[in-house]
């Protein structure tokens, strides 16, 4: 090894000629890029970067150069160990890359195997249709109300203007209740709930009421003895039918799209005047876009506010009901009102576990 | 109410170019509802009228067979075969030349037959399509009746090309259950002039009046009219318009004084009755029945009546129900040739009840429960009488008969701007009169409020609020705008709704299907639950007229409608099924009965307490029911099958969905299987039972062994607390497993109770993690063994604090006398 101040000679620093660190470089690059794997990139390793390495007996001879060529020389040495390093490095990633890639691809699964190992269930879409509803109209401020399906006669036919021989009492078709002075029915519709709740409440009231409802009518593809309503109810000052058409119309929206609106004929109910039913534009209708009847409503029957202790100069209220099965049928494509009361378990869970 | 449009013209100028469609729409618009559109079955070609000249008769066939001479306008008559026998030379028939193609694709052709070429056929109404008779062809009209002539085009007099709308009437609008009171409203709803029929000024009869008749119940009749006739034909045959017109009204025709009064009744609204005047004997009282009465009414059944039945009788008794049925007694015969003609008006709860008593929903009966104009009675007599006279030769005898003891109809306020109030439409004061007087209601607009008389027809109209229907419906709905408006803040769900959908959302997320099911339950799906004769279940709610005698009662419990629908799940091919329901439940009792006071004002609350006293509760449930198995069998192995557990952890879900907590303990109740029945409770309170379904319940509903149930009475939990947020220590935990030797009887809930009670504030969480029987242990015994979590909230636990913990819980297993630490 040469001193610092020893004389210069040529001979002994041989290897820091440019050519001797260049055939070094390339010598590491190509042992790094024909070692395989990483083993074999161990094994190559010191004989380019190890102690005893050209590049690291290149930098040892660095003393030995006059400080005139010391300078020069340096950058050469440095630039060759970069040049080394690097292709180290660069030959490391690479094979380690392939490594991982390799055990991952080893761990390859088929990503389309199901896992259907906990089953899926569903809510009825009755309910989760009902609990929409419910929830628009939560959305307008109203609350929900409830009522008993056992219900006093009282509250479901002479509270709301169907006197005992009113034709309308014979043409609900009512299931009566033993023994005959019981004075309950099932009810047959939800409207009791309006009676309750302004039995109960007093005005501004504004509730919906949804719930079973009872008719005598044989299950078939388009009836059901048991079935499903909501009721809605707004008593307030100054109420007026076309506070009852703007509620709908926006029920319409919510429900069955922005284009939705509804129409209304001239109809009766004896706890509605004027009464009307109504029909909604349902554009998606599987069949093309059409009006489908679907509730009644009405202004509510003064006489109705007065026998719940309403007075009817100071309050006026709209009422109005729907169907829910009916909805169900045409927003769903439905065909088969047995479909929907059988309980069939490929039928509920069709609509998923939440709508 | 079927209206033919050909009849319908008749009143109504419906303007030209009017469709079908047009109508329907108007009758929507109306509030009177279109229920269908019945068109006539298509007649194409040459069908004209014929008038038969000559008959010859075939005999030497196997049937008699005629060969007609038949007159179709041209030159010289038409020679057609023809089986049917029930014309004569000169009646006019309805020919089918060749060419026609008759409903059903029948074409018409000259061909040969029993030995004569037919050149045409003479129709029957059958082979028309416009009805059912096929006793025999179509008579138009004898000789000398009043009938086109020969060559005319037969379509038009068939009535071939009358559509007929069939509407479904409302109850408030009894008189749109005629052709007058719907002339009336399409006229309004057309803007086209129109004619009313009743319109019509009886003659001045004169003489005696026509029967001696007393009106015992003026409440129940204010207006019995009659009138007698004489010389009547019996064998005369109603005109074939006016069979056309019953046959597309829906009515069938028996006879000519029949169908008159039954042609009258759709015509103007009013229903008529025509006694056999020879079969009714002395003076005739309107009365109610007596105790033990009884009546044979015209449908053949004799009747028992009520002593709020009204009846008209004569001096043998009942001789008919009255508004709803005649009696058998006075029937019109084939013989009859004196006829008492009735119309009268009575009260409509009176009618409703007798028609609901007797099950005799007849058209009379309907028309009087809606309202019936009382001001036709006599008008109805006189154009009975005019067909009478004119179909069947009879004469008016004596005078009429009219006992009117109605009392005049007041006057109803009405502000004239009330119903631009009520519909947000701002209509003139001229405009609500106009149209008040379109319905035909006397409008005195110089007072105000407006006094206005309703006309005798609606006698629905009562109230102000009636009067503002006409007034916005004639005017149109669609006028009405949509104005959202402004309700005051709410406060969401209640707790109990939102425990409710929560409930459902939980047992969704965890694998169970909805299954809502009718509440209707009988004795037998009960006997299958192996119930004891004292169950309170069996006390249940009875239906009066249950759809099905098998079902009568109301559901007390949630599950035979679940295990049915598991059942059907089950027969449609599923495998593993997993079911819940929810929903209310209707246990029996005794009751005291709801009292039902009157309508005039809020009941007292007093009465409103006992009305909502006497509704008994309906508790709220929630089942589950599972087969098959939990977890379905896949790649990933073997299937787990559904078991006693699960429906355990089912009701475990339910709690915690509605935040309370849930404590388990062995019990023993129908249905569930004696060894496998968990008894659900929340502090001291029993809320259901979960496990598994007893071996022979399994077996009587036919259901897979090990089927296992829950069902919770939801209104039995308690209100959930606000939850507290517990500290969360960032100190590290220490693990303890430690496992106990019990006896095999012990419960491993009360031995978590002992762990928990012994490790205090330092124990985090104790999980029991392994169940084990078998060697080394003893028999009798099993190994239950826990994972412990300690750990303290403000510092690292020490190895003694946690020894001491360990300790503890070991003593309070052991002092409980639960099990040992095992070694």
């Amino acid at each position: 090894m040469s001193g610092a101040n020893d004389p210069y000679d040529p001979k002994q620093v041989a290897a820091l000629s440019p050519e001797a660190l260049d055939d070094a470089v390339t010598a590491a690059q190509k042992a790094f890029a024909d070692a395989g794997d990483l083993e074999a990139l161990a094994a190559v390793r010191p004989a380019h970067l190890g102690d005893r390495a050209p590049v690291l007996l290149a930098r040892r001879e660095l003393g030995a150069l006059p400080p005139a060529a010391r300078s020069d020389a340096g950058k050469r040495v440095n630039a060759a160990r970069v040049a080394v390093t690097d292709a180290y490095a660069a030959r490391l990633a690479e094979l380690e890359a392939e490594r991982d890639a390799r055990a991952l691809a080893e761990e390859r699964v088929d990503v389309t195997l199901p896992w259907d190992r906990t089953p899926r269930g569903a809510r009825h879409p009755l309910t989760t249709l009902t609990d929409r509803i419910a929830d628009i109209f939560v959305g307008m401020g109203y609350e929900v109300a409830d009522g008993p399906e056992l219900e006093a006669e009282w509250l479901n036919f002479d509270a709301l203007n169907i006197g005992r021989d009113h034709p309308a009492r014979t043409m609900m078709d009512t299931f009566f209740v033993a023994p005959e002075d019981s004075g309950l029915v099932l009810r047959t519709h939800t409207s009791p709930v309006q009676a309750r709740t302004m039995l109960s409440r007093t005005p501004p009231i504004y509730v919906v009421a949804p719930g079973r409802v009872y008719r005598t009518d044989e299950l078939d593809a388009t009836h059901t003895p048991v079935f499903h309503q909501v009721e809605g109810l707004a008593v307030d000052r100054g109420l007026t039918m076309a506070h009852l058409r703007g509620t709908l119309d926006h029920l319409a929206r919510s429900l069955f799209g922005a284009d939705a609106i509804t129409r209304w004929r001239p109809s009766y109910f004896p706890f509605t005047e004027p009464s009307a039913e109504f029909d909604v534009w349902f554009p998606e209708h599987r069949d093309g876009p059409r009006w489908v009847e679907w509730g009644g409503c009405g202004m509510v029957n003064p006489r109705v506010l007065v026998a719940c202790g309403i007075d009817p100069e100071e309050y006026s209220g709209f009422a109005f009901g729907m169907g829910i099965e009916r909805a169900l049928q045409f927003r769903s494509g439905v065909g088969d009102m047995r479909d929907i009361v059988e309980g069939d378990v490929r039928f509920t869970t069709s609509f998923g576990v939440e709508q | 109410m079927r209206v033919p449009i050909g009849w319908l013209a008749e009143y109504v100028d419906v303007p030209a170019g009017t469709s079908v469609e047009d109508l329907d729409t108007a009758f929507v618009r109306l509030g009177l509802e279109v229920e269908e559109i019945h068109r006539p079955e298509e007649v194409t070609g040459p069908l004209v009228v014929g008038k038969v000249l000559e008959i010859e008769e075939l005999t030497q066939f196997k049937k008699p067979i005629r060969y007609c001479q038949v007159d179709v306008g041209e030159e010289s008559p038409r020679g057609i075969v023809c089986g049917a026998r029930n014309f004569v030379v000169g009646d006019t028939v309805v020919v089918a030349l060749p060419g026609a193609v008759l409903p059903g694709g029948f074409a018409i052709a000259a061909r040969t037959t029993y030995d004569h070429v037919s050149d045409g056929m003479i129709c029957s109404v059958r082979e028309l399509g416009v009805g059912e008779d096929h006793a025999g062809i179509l008579v138009l009209g004898a000789d000398g009746s009043d009938v086109p002539p020969p060559g005319t085009p037969a379509g038009p007099v068939v009535g071939l090309e009358d559509v007929v709308i069939e509407l479904a009437v409302t109850p408030d609008r009894g008189y749109c259950l005629s052709m007058r009171g719907i002339a009336r409203e399409m006229g309004t709803g057309l803007a086209a002039p129109w004619r009313d029929p009743g319109a019509l000024t009886p003659p001045a009869w004169s003489g005696e009046p026509a029967w001696p008749v007393t009106v015992a119940d003026p409440e129940r009749c204010d207006r019995f009219s009659m009138l007698a006739m004489e010389g009547l034909d019996p064998t005369a045959p109603s005109p074939w318009w006016m069979r056309r017109r019953l046959a597309q009204a829906g009515v069938r025709s028996i006879s000519l004084a029949v169908d008159v009064t039954n042609y009258v009744m759709l015509e103007l609204g009013q229903p008529m009755h025509a006694f056999d005047r020879d079969a009714v004997t002395g003076p005739i009282a309107v009365r109610l029945a007596r105790e033990g009465e009884k009546l044979t009414t015209l449908d053949g059944s004799v009747r028992s009546l009520s002593t709020d039945d009204l009846l008209i009788t004569d001096d043998t008794g009942p001789i008919g129900l009255a508004a709803v049925m005649g009696g058998a007694s006075t029937e019109i015969g084939d013989a009859t040739t004196s006829v008492l003609l009735e119309a009268a008006h009575w009260e409509p709860t009176g009618v409703a009840r007798t028609a609901r008593r007797h099950r005799l929903p007849s058209e009379a009966a309907k028309r009087f429960e809606r309202g019936v104009d009382p001001e036709m009675t006599v008008v109805a007599l006189a154009r009975a009488a005019e067909l009478l006279a004119e179909y069947g030769g009879a004469q008016v005898v004596g005078g009429v008969v009219d006992i009117d003891t109605r009392a005049p109809r007041p006057s109803i306020p009405l502000d004239a701007a009330r119903p631009a109030q009520v519909s947000g439409v701002a209509y003139t004061g001229a405009q609500v009169v106009e149209l008040l007087e379109a319905v035909g209601c006397d409008v005195d607009a110089t007072s105000s409020p407006l006094a206005v008389t309703p006309p005798s027809w609606r006698p629905d109209l009562t109230d102000p609020a009636d009067l503002v229907e006409e007034v916005v419906r004639l005017a149109g709905y669609d006028d009405i705008p949509s104005v959202l408006p402004t309700a005051p803040p709410g406060r969401g769900l209640t707790d109990v709704q939102r425990r409710r959908r929560s409930i459902g959302r939980t047992l969704a997320e965890a694998g169970y299907v909805e299954a809502p099911s009718y509440p209707f339950v009988g004795t037998p799906a009960l006997d299958a639950l192996n119930l004891a004769e004292d169950d309170d279940r069996r006390q249940v709610v009875l239906v009066r007229n249950p759809l099905s005698e098998e079902e009568p009662a109301l559901r007390t419990t949630l599950l035979p409608g679940l295990l049915a629908s598991l059942a059907r799940n089950l027969s449609r091919g599923q495998r593993d099924v997993a079911l819940f329901e929810h929903g209310a439940v209707f246990p029996g009792g005794v009751r005291t009965s709801a009292p039902l006071p009157g309508v005039d004002g809020r009941p007292d609350d007093e009465t409103l307490a006992a009305l909502l006293g006497a509704v008994p509760a309906q508790p709220w449930h929630v089942a589950v029911a599972l087969a098959g198995n939990r977890e379905p069998r896949g790649w990933w192995g073997q299937g787990r099958p559904a078991v006693w557990a699960d429906a355990v952890q089912a009701a475990r879900l339910v709690a915690a969905a509605s935040g309370v907590e849930l404590t388990v303990r062995a019990g023993d109740r129908a249905p569930w299987h004696p060894g496998r029945c968990a008894e659900l409770l929340v502090g001291d309170t029993v809320v259901g039972y979960a496990g598994e379904l007893h071996p022979r319940v399994c077996a009587a509903l036919e259901l897979p062994a090990r089927t296992s149930v829950m069902e919770l009475d939801v209104d039995a939990l308690p209100a959930a607390e606000v939850p507290v947020g517990p500290p969360i220590s960032a100190f590290p935990p220490v693990l303890l497993d430690l496992a106990f030797q019990v006896d095999e009887s012990v419960p491993s809930a009360l031995v978590q109770e002992a762990i928990t009670a012994g490790g205090g504030d330092l124990l985090e969480r104790v999980r029991l993690f392994d169940v084990y029987a078998g060697p080394p242990l003893d028999a009798g015994t099993r190994s239950l063994a826990f994972a412990l979590t300690l750990r303290a909230p403000d510092r690292t636990l020490t190895g003694e604090e946690a020894a001491a913990v360990r300790a503890a819980v070991v003593t309070a297993v052991a002092d409980r006398g639960l099990g040992v630490l095992r070694g």
